[in-house]
Parts: C-alpha cells; structure tokens; sequence
C-alpha cells in the first residue's frame, strides 16, 4: 500500500478491538470522522449499510424524496458549516440522482463525501441491476473517487475521502462501495486511522513570502486598487482577516457571487457584486483600477466579460489555493499559492512591517471617481409600480429579517435580485449554485442550512421555474419539521431566460413561458405546511412578517411580481465591464 | 508547441481514465500516451505527448498535478532529453523486394524478428523522426500494418524522476 495510516492508536482506543462488519464500519467511520448528519436514500446496495445505521443510532439520517435532494442537502449544509457535507444514496439510479448535485459542489468546491452503494463486486460489470459505472460518471465532477474492492480498504478510503474533501481546494469526493464489502457476516479488526498522508497529494500551507511582500508593496503603490473577492475567502474561512485589511488600507472592495458576505456588504466600502449582473461601480473601478488584487476567485467568465477588455490598466496580484486557477484565463503578475487566511494575515504582518501607507491624495481622487458612479444609481426600478417588483420583494425581504438569515437561492432572476438586493454582512450566509447554475438547488439545500442551525431563521428564494424541479423535498421539511420559508418570486416565466429571449431572439419567449402551474398555497398544504399568496406591493411585507413570525411552521409564500421586469445592470457577451447596459428608465445624460 | 511531458502515477485501476478522461473533458491534444508499472510497482510510469501554446501546456502541466493519482510530472522539453519510440512493421516480402527490405533495415539499424515467405516483422527503435523516415522509405504497397508504442523519454544526467 502507497499510503499507511499515521502510527498511533485511533481516536477511541476501544476501536482498536472491534469486529466489525464492512457496513458498521461504514457507520463507525462516519462517527470517528465526527460526522453527525447524513442526507440519504436507502436501496439494494446500501442496506447492508442503512441496518448498520438503525442500529447504531449516533447519526441523524435525513431521509430525502430524491437523491439530488441528498446532495443539495449536504451541500446546504457544508456551505453553512465549513463542514464535510455526507449523503448516502444507493447504486444505479441512486447514484446517477445524485450526480447534478455532485457536479453542483464541485463546480463551487464544497468539501462533500458521497457514499454510493455499488452492485456486489463478482458482478460488477456484467450490467446486473442497478448497475452502473459511478466512479465513471462521476470522475469529471469530483475532486477524487473510490471504489473500494476489499473490506480491509474501507476504513482508510473513507479517512481519505474527508481528508481531499476538505483540504486545499475543497471539492466532492465519491466512495463507491459494493455491497458484499459490507457483507455482515464478515467481520474484520477496525480502526479508524488517526492521519493520512497521501504522496501524490499536498496542498499549499503557506504563501511564498517574497511574494506576499511584494503584492503588499503593489499594493501600497497603487493610486486606484481594488479588491476583487470569491468564494475562496468564505471557503478558506478567511472573511475576518480580509475585513481587517480591506479596512487597513481603506480600498474599494468588490466580490463575485460567491463571495458575497465575506466582507460587509453593507460596508461604505463595498461596491456591490460586480461581473454581468454588477453594479455600475464595481464594473467600473475594475475597468480603471490600476491595481486588482484577486483572492479566492477564479477570474469567471461571468466575472470577466470579455477576456480582451477585462482590467486593460491593471497589475494583478491573485492569491488562490489552486495553483491551476491562477494564469487561467487572465495573465497575472503576482500569483501568490496558498490558502486565502494565511496568506491575508501574512499580508496583515507585512504591512505592520513595512509601515507604509496607500497614497492618500490618490485614494481620495479614486473615491471621489467611485462615487461619481454611485452616483448612476445602477440599481433603480421603479419604486412607484403597482404590481410587485423583484428588486422591491428582495429589499422587504432584507427589510423584515433584518438582515439576519440564512437566504438560499435557486439560479434565474431572483438569484440575480437577491445578491443585488440582500446585502449579507457575514460569510456562509447567501448559499447558492454558482459555478453549476443548478435550478432546484434552493430548497434541498436549505434543508442542509436549516438542519445544521435548528433555531436560525432560513428562507429560500426561489422562482416558480426552479422550484418545481425539487418540490417534492417539502415532504421532507414536514417530516423533519424544518421551518424553512420559501419566498417565491413568481413571474410565471423562465425569467432569464425570458430576458434573454427579449434581448437576442426579438422577444420570441420560446417555451420560456411556464403554463399549468400549480396552485402553490394548495400545494405547500398538501404537504401539511402553510402556503400564503401576496399579489400587490402594499401586502408583502405585513405577509412576510406573518410568514417569519410562524417560527416552528415551513411557509410557502407565492409572491406575484412584474414578469416583465429585467435584471440591470447587464453585460451582454462580447461587452467589458464598461460596456455595461443600464435600466431603461436612465438617459444616457444623466451618466456623463 | 510539441510537449513530452513524464509522469509518476499510481499504480491503481483509474489513473489512466483520469488521465485520459481530463484531456478530453478540457479540449487538450494528446499524440499520444504510454504508460507502464515501473521498478516500484505501486507506481506506473507515463509519457504523454501533447501540444498547445505555452499557456495551454501551462495548464494541462497545473491540471495533471492537480490529479490525486499524479504522484510527480516533469517536463522532458524543458531540458536536455532523450526520446525513444518503437515500432513493429509488418512488410509484404516476397523473393523480389527481400533484398531491397533488407537493405532499409542495415540503414536504419533494424531486425527483422519475424520471417515468412512473403512477410518480414521489422523491429525498429529510435527517435519518433527516426521511424517516420522508415516508413517513408519503404516502397509503396509493402507495408501491411504499423504499430508503434508512442516516444517515451528520460531526462539526461544524473537526476532522476523518483519518488
């Protein structure tokens, strides 16, 4: 074997005596590993392991209605702890169920182990039932997989799975595990490795100091810089030092999607999301600053616009855990490696150090220029309309909760609305499918959130598209009486699509248009919770707060918005970040 | 830009398809692809030929090392190297072209490792330029089959691609 478990005895001493069969092994190694939630669905293949977890008892199984479920769910739940998120789903179809929500995290990589039930190992290959290749399918959309051939592999395979899942760059990691490995019948001495090392596999610890040093000094040089975040900083758990030298330096901030609340988004220095759907004056100070410092993003295509007009006047400093991330699409000038909180509290020290200031008269020219393009007002709707507006249903939102909440979010418009119209102050907040873009994310993997923060309020934003693509997880938040808040924005379109249509295909809305929907109050009561409907703007927020106020109750609250209404700012493909579309209602002379 | 690129892999069953699957999934070339168990048994050793602009292969080299399986990757072109490929050709042989076949495997340092009547097995290795010119040199319609194993390479001196 290339990879021996550390010496030393395992963490619970009496392991080291047990018997145990592959399927209690399975559970064991769940609890050794701290594990205390499973998001599953049972089936042939796994109930060797499912009779393990009956009778054990030490790990709350939530049973999901769909195996995407079970991975949306623990995704919901890694996203909302930092922990290792586990589902447990069984062979062929369990496991190709799975695979959108595999694919989900690892887009946006989130730590994950999934455990796959597998045919048993004589007839693996010979197409038996509900055979299928897992560690096939699933091998473009993991950060690793397994398929474990022999019981005396299990322990260790499961130990290495958390392991890559969690370190470095996180990312799903697949066990495929047939079922004679679990066999209960044979019985073998377990014991859960302390530590794993792996040869081929070690992940940066710290940045390279001669690096750091000299981004600080690029930084400190510069007249008009910009911080430009991702999901790394709420990954790498590193909003707190981020925060700390935003404010030290007192520069600009912006971030991507999925880095929404690792620096206050209410903070006078942040200038909104920017990319396609960002605000005017983040677009614009990443078009004109001289100095961009990139940390935990990925430089996306949503992100960048067009490669050829992305930052044309900047230096980059980019600082990833991934080295593969770094050069990618956009030439960087200082790549630092390293995990996002290390090298932030180095930069931290480097600056006490070196005890230069930023170049104060630069900085204020650069925020006077920043204003000026606050001063756009990108984000303006019409406050006066009759019919409920998106961006007016988010800001109530915000308004009621008090900015305090869990908010997942299923992909379209109202993703869009609510990462312009919600700002989080804190990480691990706004939860939602980037990279992927999964419709029907929102609700399963508010389970996850809910479940990991039983007393926090939870709310997931949703359109009537995406909703219906894993409604019947309601069933699931009734059993486990999870007093989840739905806030459907419901336009009765694709409304992204819609827009695009509108904007590309001269408003030919093909099959953008959802008919036959579902009478959603009836619906959420048939699953035994409270469905509310608002139709006009003056009614929302008095429904929403009857809505929060039902603290044990999962509400479903169908909100009609404007169908018509568009997400702006806009950057349409081919376009730079100043090539920006704004809201209509704006005349081009009120932005010179 | 033509790369050799060397790998230290593990030993186990989906390294290959990674490997493999990663080239495809991400719109890489590969020309080709050897790979074979090493004096260390948990661990195969790989050569791949790929090409691209010098940010591609850049990305292919930091993809590949992102690979659990990839235990250690080397660039052969970096530095001085030496390349060798083989190759098995079988040749339709008959009593009039058997002089001239014979000469072309003298020049070119070849054996003939399997005779017939009417068929020779040629067996030539060297530089993958080497081979081409080879086959080039053969009289038209004499060739019945190529196979060849892809370039492996190793670095000159004294360092060495370990573990």
């Amino acid at each position: 074997m290339p990879d021996q478990p550390a010496p030393g005895d395992s963490s619970n001493p009496a392991n080291a005596l047990m018997q145990l069969s592959g399927a209690e092994i399975t559970v064991q190694a769940l609890i050794d590993e701290g594990v205390e939630t499973v998001f599953g669905y049972p089936g042939g293949a796994v109930l060797h392991i499912y009779d393990a977890l009956f009778k054990r008892d030490e790990i709350k199984h939530i049973l999901v209605r769909h195996e995407q479920g079970a991975s949306h769910a623990a995704d919901g739940y890694a996203r909302a702890t930092g922990k290792v998120g586990v589902c447990l789903v069984t062979s062929g179809p369990g496991a190709t169920n799975a695979v959108t929500g595999i694919a989900t995290a690892y887009m946006d990589s989130i730590p994950m182990v999934v455990l796959t039930g597998q045919v048993p190992t004589p007839v693996i290959g010979s197409d038996a039932f509900q055979e299928v290749d897992t560690v096939g399918i699933t091998r473009p959309c993991v950060k690793h997989n397994f398929l474990v051939k022999r019981v005396e592999d299990l322990a260790l395979t499961i130990k290495k799975a958390f392991y890559i899942a969690k370190s470095g760059r996180p990312g799903p990691v697949v066990v495929d595990i047939p079922k004679d490995v679990t066999d209960p019948n044979i019985k073998i001495p377990y014991q859960y490795p302390v530590d794993v090392h792996l040869r081929s596999y070690s992940p940066a610890q710290r940045g390279h100091h001669g690096q750091i040093k000299r981004a600080v000094e690029k930084l400190l040089a510069a007249k008009r810089p910009v911080f430009y975040t991702g999901g790394g900083v709420v990954l790498g758990d590193a909003a707190e030092a981020l925060t700390t030298l935003v404010r030290q330096l007192g520069y600009p901030i912006t971030s991507t999607l999925m880095g929404l609340g690792a620096y206050p988004m209410t903070d006078k220095q942040f200038l909104g999301m920017l990319g396609m759907h960002g605000t005017y004056e983040a677009n614009m100070a990443m078009h004109e600053t001289d100095c961009l410092i990139a940390i935990g993003a990925r430089f996306d295509d949503r992100v960048t616009g067009k490669i050829e007009h992305f930052c044309p006047h900047a230096e980059i400093i980019h600082v990833d855990v991934d080295p593969s991330s770094i050069s990618k699409t956009v030439k960087v000038h200082v790549p630092i490696v390293g995990p996002v909180q290390s090298v932030l509290e180095d930069m931290l020290a480097v600056l006490e150090d070196l005890g230069g200031q930023p170049d104060r008269d630069a900085l204020t020219a650069w925020w006077q220029q920043i204003d000026q393009w606050r001063g756009v007002d990108c984000l303006r709707y019409d406050r006066t309309s009759q019919v409920i507006k998106p961006q007016f249903a988010v800001e109530t939102l915000y308004k009621v909760t008090n900015g305090d909440l869990y908010l997942t979010s299923d992909v379209g418009q109202h993703q869009m609305f609510a990462a312009q119209f919600y700002p989080f102050d804190k990480p691990r907040r706004w939860i939602n499918s980037g990279g992927l873009g999964t419709m029907g994310f929102g609700l399963p993997a508010a389970m996850g959130v809910q479940i990991a923060h039983p007393d926090a309020p939870v709310a997931c934003i949703s359109g009537e598209a995406s909703i219906l693509m894993c409604i019947q997880e309601m069933a699931t938040c009734k059993q486990y009486d999870l007093p989840i808040k739905v806030i459907l924005l419901n336009n009765g379109y694709m409304g992204m699509v819609r827009q695009w249509q509108e904007f590309f295909y001269e408003s030919r809305y093909a099959h953008s248009y959802v008919d036959a929907l579902p009478d959603f109050v009836h619906l959420a009561e048939s699953f035994g919770h409270v469905g509310m409907r608002v139709e006009k703007p003056d009614e929302l927020e008095a429904a929403m707060r009857e809505a929060f106020g039902m603290k044990d109750r999962f509400v479903f609250l169908d909100v009609v918005v404007d169908p018509t209404e568009n997400v702006y700012p806009m950057i349409c493909a081919g376009k730079g970040h100043h090539e920006m579309e704004l809201p209509p209602t704006m005349s081009e002379r009120e932005l010179a | 830009m033509r790369h050799i690129l060397s790998m230290l892999v593990e030993n186990e069953s989906g390294a290959l398809s990674r490997i493999a699957g990663l080239f495809s999934a991400r719109g890489y070339n590969i020309e080709s692809l050897t790979v074979a168990p090493t004096d260390e048994p948990t661990l195969s050793r790989m050569t791949l030929v790929t090409s691209g602009n010098d940010d591609i292969v850049e990305q292919i080299k930091k993809q590949l090392n992102k690979l659990i399986d990839v235990v250690k990757l080397q660039d052969l072109s970096e530095g001085e190297h030496i390349e060798r490929e083989m190759m098995l050709v079988k040749l339709r042989a008959t009593r009039d072209d058997r002089d001239e076949l014979m000469r072309l495997v003298d020049i070119f340092r070849a054996k003939v490792i399997d005779v017939t009547d009417v068929s020779y097995v040629v067996e030539l290795t060297g530089a993958s330029k080497k081979l081409d010119a080879f086959i080039k040199a053969v009289p038209e319609g004499l060739i019945i089959e190529v196979v060849r194993s892809g370039p492996t390479g190793i670095s000159r001196g004294e360092k060495g691609l370990t573990v």
